[in-house]
């Protein structure tokens, strides 16, 4: 026999789809098959059961080789390394849930340490232009029941949300938008013609690194001024006929990915897009929210921001939060040299940061705390496997639209295998001792 | 005026916050006082004679107060950090925050200085004859107040965001600068002698901006307005009117609303 749990939410993306069934094992140890999810999310819950997953932590030898350890022994490899460094990095916590960040916190404090998540090469910059500027923003039920304009803005959701169209943002039939996607217009600003572009009604495909000039030129024709015959490749015309297709709706999102936020202008891009909605409420009612990528990096940014004071990118070396992206950012620690200790837990570094800096984690002592075999658990010298988060132990997650959503445990992890949580008030219990705190 | 002489002999392993090395923290102390003074490296304090060698003494007041800093300072954090008067010459290149919140006294810099310097900056003088990085003479995350006083000078390049949210004062590049030039401007003036890239300008209220070399993307938001005569310098030269940012706020001033200027040399 076996059952169905029902309404389980999916720790892939930050669209946190919460409509998930999946079917495991009558004794809850295997997990069968999932239905409802995107294929990413499906693959997600079926890779933890996977035959040749790691379950014991491992420790790099000197001849390159691995020797599995115990959990105990991985804690006070990792509470040593984080109490010898002058300045350790902190960083990841996206893909772990919110009550793991917070004890996390709690090690960074007694470290003090350099704490960052994967906002640092994401949305980052999102959250330096909602600093300098403010977000008018909502949350996804009032896009599903009322937006009638939708901007996508440098994103594919189509390939990256996979579900955030059906779900929420075109295709749903909502209060204000019984005719699902035939009630609302689709503007998509891509240079490259996507398979969300494909769909859109209007598809301003403008020159690649001149999106600050088209959202320039928007707010421009908003106000009716003069403006040059091209601006990013596109005619003068098109703008202002997009610019009042913005205006005339009812009730307008955009939504925006890493085409505009690690693009060149990077904040400032966000910032003038932030500068559009507030222009365009001057009309109707509009709306902007960043697509976020991991399925809790939303959260970790709110448990940074609740216990710190800021999102991302803090530095506790002085004993007191510090913030500044370009000197407290983990790119920069890593290539300026600035750390002499690395420590990530749910996220992939080695994947996503440039070699340089991939270079000087491999050259400092290093632990990585991840249930997949990833490039950072590779160039790590410690790697400490722990239970998938969302299918093998519950926790609170925030979506993109930061609403907490509770992640359902579905499935027994490997027999002995800890928590993120777990090991992670195993560290800093031993920290506490190492360091003399209360 | 009295002079200090620090010389770098310990290079840090890691990266040495500084902020104390300034003509306020300085004045009235003796060279072994002075070695006393807490410097961090990373979560480590420590002290300033650990790392640099002090000969002279300080002046009574930060006034009368001069530091010469020699020796290899690239890994050296926040030199002349909210000084409010003296000198400081930094006699090769430094790192982050050089002159950061300064309020007067004069920084000579004589070679590169890295980002953030001059964030800020309500008075005074800064020279860099090398390179400046990213953010001179901008505001701190989320302030929008960024320079609004003194003078800059860059003898070299500078980064990305030179003048963000700049509101008063006035910045001269000798050389090239890169992307978002005075971006939310509210004042101030920056004169650039060499090529510039894109984004200039872009949301500026107010505050003048003059450019002689190129520009390789005009920001949409400003508008041609003819041409002037303009003196810089001392020198009169033609220059191309541009007024903008027109997709942002503008304030009246006698019943005409006030735009942020943007000149470029004919």
């Amino acid at each position: 026999m076996t059952k169905t749990v029902t309404d389980v939410i999916c720790p892939f993306c930050g669209t946190l789809c919460d409509d998930l069934e999946v079917v495991v094992s009558d004794d809850g140890k295997q997990l069968l098959e999932v239905y409802n999810a995107c294929v990413i999310g499906t693959e997600k819950f079926l890779h933890s059961q996977a035959k040749d997953r790691v379950t014991r932590p491992r420790l790099r030898q000197a001849d390159g080789s691995w020797k599995e350890i115990s959990y105990d022994e991985a804690a006070d490899y990792t509470a040593s390394m984080l109490a010898k460094a002058k300045k350790p990095l902190m960083y990841g916590w996206s893909s772990t849930n919110c009550e793991a960040q917070s004890v996390g916190n709690e090690i960074a404090e007694i470290s003090k340490a350099c704490c960052d998540n994967t906002a640092a090469v994401c949305h980052g910059t999102t959250l330096i232009a909602v600093q300098d500027i403010g977000l008018p923003t909502c949350t996804l039920g009032e896009v599903k029941n009322r937006a009638d304009r939708v901007i996508f803005w440098g994103c594919n959701p189509a390939h990256a949300h996979p579900r955030h169209m059906s779900r929420y943002s075109i295709f749903p039939r909502g209060f204000f938008t019984g005719k699902g996607q035939m009630s609302r217009k689709m503007i998509v600003v891509d240079p490259r013609c996507t398979d969300t572009a494909k769909m859109a009604d209007v598809h301003l495909q403008l020159e690649q690194g001149k999106d600050y000039e088209l959202l320039n030129a928007l707010r421009v024709a908003f106000k009716g001024e003069w403006l040059p015959d091209v601006v990013a490749g596109i005619p003068k015309e098109k703008i202002r006929e997009a610019a009042d297709m913005m205006k005339s709706g009812r009730f307008g999102i955009i939504f925006f990915g890493m085409g505009v936020t690690q693009s060149i202008g990077k904040n400032h891009n966000i910032d003038e897009a932030i500068a559009v909605t507030k222009d365009l409420n001057e009309y109707t009612k509009f709306s902007i929210m960043p697509m976020r990528g991991h399925y809790n990096v939303t959260g970790s940014g709110e448990v940074f921001a609740w216990q710190f004071g800021f999102p991302y990118s803090v530095d506790l070396t002085r004993g007191f939060a510090r913030y500044n992206p370009g000197d407290t950012s983990s790119i920069d620690l890593l290539n300026r040299g600035e750390v002499d200790a690395m420590f990530t837990i749910g996220s992939d570094p080695g994947a996503h940061f440039p070699i340089s800096a991939v270079k000087h984690i491999a050259s400092v002592p290093s632990v990585c705390i991840d249930p997949h075999l990833t490039p950072t658990s590779g160039v790590s010298k410690l790697h400490v496997p722990v239970a998938f988060n969302g299918v093998e132990t519950g926790g609170n997650c925030y979506r993109m639209d930061n609403v907490p959503i509770d992640c359902r445990k579905v499935v027994e992890p490997p027999a002995g295998m800890l928590t993120d949580e777990q090991f992670l008030v195993m560290v800093r219990d031993r920290l506490k001792k190492l360091k003399g705190a209360a | 005026m009295e002079t200090v002489t620090i010389t770098m002999k310990n290079l840090p392993a890691l990266y040495l916050e500084a902020d104390t090395i300034t003509p306020d923290s300085f004045a009235g102390k003796t060279a072994a006082q002075i070695a006393e003074l807490p410097v961090y490296e990373g979560n480590v304090a420590t002290t300033l004679g650990k790392y640099f060698e002090i000969n002279g003494g300080a002046g009574a007041t930060a006034a009368d107060t001069k530091i010469i800093v020699k020796g290899d300072v690239r890994k050296v954090k926040y030199l002349g950090f909210k000084m409010s008067a003296g000198e400081m010459v930094i006699e090769g290149s430094t790192d982050l925050y050089v002159g950061a919140w300064m309020t007067g006294g004069k920084i000579l810099a004589k070679g590169n200085v890295e980002g953030f310097a001059a964030t800020a900056m309500k008075g005074g003088e800064l020279t860099i004859e090398g390179n400046a990085g990213n953010y001179l003479g901008a505001a701190y995350r989320g302030d929008w107040r960024g320079m609004s006083g003194g003078k800059i000078l860059v003898k070299g390049n500078a980064g990305s965001d030179v003048g963000m949210y700049m509101t008063g004062g006035e910045i001269v590049i000798n050389g090239n600068v890169d992307v978002h030039l005075m971006t939310h401007a509210e004042g101030g003036k920056t004169i650039v002698k060499g090529n510039t890239q894109s984004k200039l300008g872009g949301q500026m209220v107010d505050g003048t901006i003059i450019i002689y070399g190129s520009i390789e993307t005009m920001t949409p938001g400003f508008k041609p307005n003819g041409e002037v005569e303009l003196e810089v310098d001392g020198v009169k030269g033609k220059f191309a009117h541009f007024i903008g940012d027109m997709g942002e706020r503008h304030k009246k001033k006698k019943g005409a609303v006030v735009y942020a200027n943007l000149y470029k040399k004919i």
